[in-house]
C-alpha cells in the first residue's frame, strides 16, 4: 500500500458516521460540495469542541477541497476554533458601549478570577476567554456569553456567581449558576 | 403613537408564537397578497411607501427590488431572498429584540418579499451568537410549514417558498451583502466587486436580494395597510417608524419604536431618561460605530436619513452610542478603530494595513506618547482611507467616520493627551 493511500485510509476514519451524515445532509442544499465548508466545520466543532489538523484534512477530503482552501475558510471566522478550547467559551464583548460602561475593568477582574487572559484556557479546562465584537445587548452593558448563556450587566458579583465553581477561585462562595 | 414593529413586544416581553401573532392581526398581509395581489402589485405598494433600508444605508427598498429580473426576463432557476440578521455594528441592538420576541413578523415579511421578487428559497443569515433568536425562528418556521404558509402551494396560491436559518461563523464583514453571499457559499467573506449587483448575480450566481431584519419586519404591515398609511406614520420627511436606541451612560438605556423624524432630544431625554447623575452629554454616534460623532448642538435635529446626513453624519442603524464628559473621546475612538482593524477582511491594502496603523497611532496618543505630527497622520488617514474608491468596500471608510468627527469636535482632547503626556480622563486605554 502506498503512502498516499495510507493517509487516505487514516483520514477516512477520522470523522464519525454521525458527523458524516450531518455533513451529507447539508450537501443537499448546495450546488457543489465546497459550498458546505462552513457548515461542515461547525458540525465537527459541535461534536469535538474544535477543529484539529486531522479533522480539517478529513473534512477537506470529504468536500473535494484542498486542505489549504479549507484552512483559509476556517481561520477567517471568529467562531471556528483551530485550537482546543475549554468546556465553555467565554465570549467577552470588547466593543464600544461595553467599554464605556467599564468593560475593561470587568475583563481584568474575570482574568484575575480565572487566571487567564484572552486566548487562554483555565488549568481545569473549564473556560477559554475570547474577546467578541458587540453582542447586540448594549442596553445591558457590560455583557458576555458563557457557553450558550448571555450574561448581562456583568459586575464583580456576577463574576463571583458565574465562576464560583472555578478551580482558580480562592473563596467559598456558594454556587448560584 | 401607533406601534407597528413592536405591537407584540411589551416592555417586559414574552416571545410571540403563531397563535399570539395571528390573534393580533398576523398573517393578514400574507393572506391578502395570496388571495389577489400579483408580485407587481406588491412591488408597487412597497415602492410607493418610501420604505428605506433599516440596516444603515437607507436605500429605497422598492428600488432595490425593482432591479431583479422578473418572469420570462429571468433565466430559469432559483432566485433568493436573504435576511441580513448579522447584527454586529458596534452599539446596535435592535434586530435581536425583533427576532427574539416576534419571529413571525420577520417571517411573514420575508415570505411577502420573496413573493414580490419571485424567489423560491429564503435564508435568515443570523449571528451565530444569537442562539435564542435562532431557536425561536426555527420553531416559527416549523409552525409556518404546518399552517401552509411555507412550502409548496402557499395558501393554495401555487406559490412555493422554502426558508432556512443559517447561523454565521462570525465576522463583521458578513454584514456587507456580497460578503454575506460569499459566506453563505461556504467561502471567506470577502466582499465582491460590483457590478454585477446581487439582484442580477448573487447567491450561486442567481438573482438575490439581501435586506435587513427591521426592513423586512415592515413589509407585511405595508402590504396589509397600504403605502399612504405607512407614510403617515413618520413625523418628518421619511416614512414609517424606526427602532431607535441609546447605550452608554444614560439613565435608561434601551431600544424604542418611534416615528421616523423623532427629534434626537426627545429620544435621549424622554426615553433614555437623560444622562446619569453627575454626567454631561459630550457627543454621540447617531447610528452605530461607523457613523460620525454629533454634539449637543445637534440635539434638535430630526432622526431622518437626509437630516442627519446634512449634519455631517449618518442615521445608520438608529441606535445611538452616548459619549459622556468623563469618558475619553480618544479612548472611545481607539476602541472603535481597534474593532474595525480586527474585522478588516484583509482583502485590500488600505484597510488591512491602514486600520492597524491608525490604531497604533491612536494608542500612542492615548498612552501619552503622542507627538503633534501624529495628528497630521490621523488626518491623512481619514482623507485617504476614508475616501470611497481607495478601498474595496465601505468598511474602512466607515471606520474613519468616528475618527474624522472626533478630530473635528474633540481636537482639544487629542492635543491635551499630547501636550500633557497622559490621558486626562485616567480611564482605560480602549485597547
Amino acid at each position: 500500500m502506498s503512502e498516499a493511500s495510507l493517509i487516505q485510509t487514516d483520514l477516512g476514519s477520522v470523522l464519525s458516521t454521525q458527523e458524516l451524515s450531518e455533513i451529507d445532509a447539508e450537501l443537499a442544499h448546495v450546488p457543489y460540495k465546497s459550498g458546505a465548508a462552513i457548515d461542515a466545520l461547525k458540525i465537527v466543532q459541535a461534536h469535538r469542541g474544535w477543529i484539529s489538523d486531522e479533522c480539517l484534512q478529513a473534512i477537506a477530503r470529504h468536500l473535494d477541497m484542498s486542505a489549504e482552501d479549507l484552512e483559509g475558510v476556517a481561520t477567517f471566522y471568529n467562531l471556528i476554533y483551530r485550537q482546543p478550547v475549554g468546556e465553555k467559551v467565554i465570549l467577552y464583548c470588547d466593543s464600544v458601549s461595553c467599554w464605556i460602561c467599564g468593560g475593561d475593568d470587568i475583563k481584568d477582574k474575570i482574568s484575575k478570577k480565572l487566571g487567564i487572559d484572552y486566548g487562554e484556557t483555565t488549568a481545569d479546562n473549564q473556560y477559554t476567554l475570547i474577546p467578541v465584537p458587540c453582542l447586540g445587548a448594549c442596553d445591558r452593558a457590560p455583557v458576555m456569553m458563557v457557553g450558550d448563556d448571555l450574561i448581562t450587566h456583568v459586575d464583580e458579583e456576577t463574576i463571583e456567581q458565574v465562576f464560583s465553581g472555578s478551580q482558580s477561585s480562592d473563596d467559598g462562595v456558594g454556587s448560584k449558576s | 403613537m401607533e406601534k407597528v414593529l413592536t405591537r407584540n413586544i411589551a416592555d417586559d416581553p414574552v416571545p410571540t408564537d403563531m397563535a399570539a401573532y395571528e390573534a393580533n392581526g398576523g398573517y393578514q398581509g400574507l393572506k391578502k397578497a395570496m388571495a389577489g395581489m400579483s408580485s407587481a402589485d406588491c412591488l408597487k405598494v412597497i415602492s410607493d411607501s418610501n420604505l428605506r433600508g433599516r440596516g444603515g444605508a437607507g436605500f429605497p427598498t422598492g428600488m432595490k427590488w425593482s432591479f431583479v429580473p422578473m418572469g420570462e426576463k429571468c433565466t430559469p432557476g432559483h432566485k433568493y431572498l436573504i435576511c441580513n440578521a448579522d447584527e454586529m455594528e458596534p452599539g446596535t441592538f435592535k434586530d435581536r429584540l425583533l427576532m427574539e420576541y416576534d419571529p413571525h413578523q420577520l417571517i411573514e415579511g420575508m415570505i411577502l418579499s420573496a413573493y414580490t421578487i419571485e424567489a423560491d428559497i429564503a435564508y435568515v443569515f443570523i449571528r451565530g451568537e444569537y442562539l435564542v433568536a435562532i431557536q425561536r425562528l426555527r420553531d416559527a418556521i416549523a409552525e409556518c410549514y404546518e399552517k401552509g404558509y411555507l412550502g409548496d402551494n402557499i395558501l393554495g396560491s401555487g406559490y412555493k417558498l422554502d426558508m432556512y436559518v443559517h447561523p454565521s461563523a462570525g465576522r463583521y464583514i458578513c454584514g456587507e451583502e456580497t460578503a454575506l453571499i460569499n459566506a453563505l457559499e461556504g467561502k471567506r467573506a470577502n466582499p465582491r466587486a460590483k457590478p454585477p449587483f446581487p439582484q442580477v448575480s448573487g447567491l450561486w450566481g442567481r438573482p438575490t436580494i439581501v435586506n435587513n431584519v427591521e426592513t423586512l419586519c415592515n413589509i407585511s404591515h405595508i402590504v396589509d395597510k397600504g403605502a399612504d398609511w405607512f407614510m403617515s406614520l413618520g413625523r418628518g420627511e421619511d416614512a414609517g417608524t424606526k427602532m431607535f436606541g441609546a447605550s452608554g451612560k444614560v439613565k435608561n438605556p434601551g431600544c424604542w419604536e418611534l416615528p421616523m423624524g423623532t427629534p434626537i432630544r426627545e429620544i435621549l431625554e424622554d426615553h433614555a431618561g437623560g444622562m446619569q447623575d453627575g454626567l454631561e452629554l459630550k457627543g454621540f454616534l447617531p447610528g452605530g460605530g461607523s457613523t460620525d460623532f454629533l454634539t449637543p448642538d445637534h440635539l434638535d435635529l430630526a432622526m431622518d436619513y437626509n437630516v442627519i446626513g446634512k449634519a455631517g453624519s449618518r442615521m445608520g442603524t438608529g441606535t445611538m452610542i452616548i459619549l459622556d464628559d468623563q469618558t475619553c473621546p480618544v479612548g472611545m475612538t481607539l476602541n472603535l478603530i481597534k474593532f474595525f482593524a480586527h474585522e478588516s477582511c484583509g482583502f485590500c491594502t488600505p484597510c488591512r494595513e491602514g486600520l492597524p496603523w491608525t490604531r497604533e497611532v491612536l494608542k500612542k496618543i492615548e498612552m501619552g506618547n503622542g507627538v503633534p505630527e501624529d495628528i497630521d497622520t490621523l488626518i491623512h488617514q481619514t482623507k485617504y482611507i476614508g475616501a470611497m474608491g481607495n478601498t474595496h468596500c465601505a468598511l474602512a471608510p466607515g471606520a474613519m467616520e468616528p475618527l474624522q468627527s472626533a478630530l473635528k469636535y474633540f481636537r482639544d482632547d487629542f492635543d491635551r493627551h499630547i501636550s500633557g503626556g497622559c490621558c486626562p480622563y485616567h480611564k482605560g486605554t480602549g485597547a
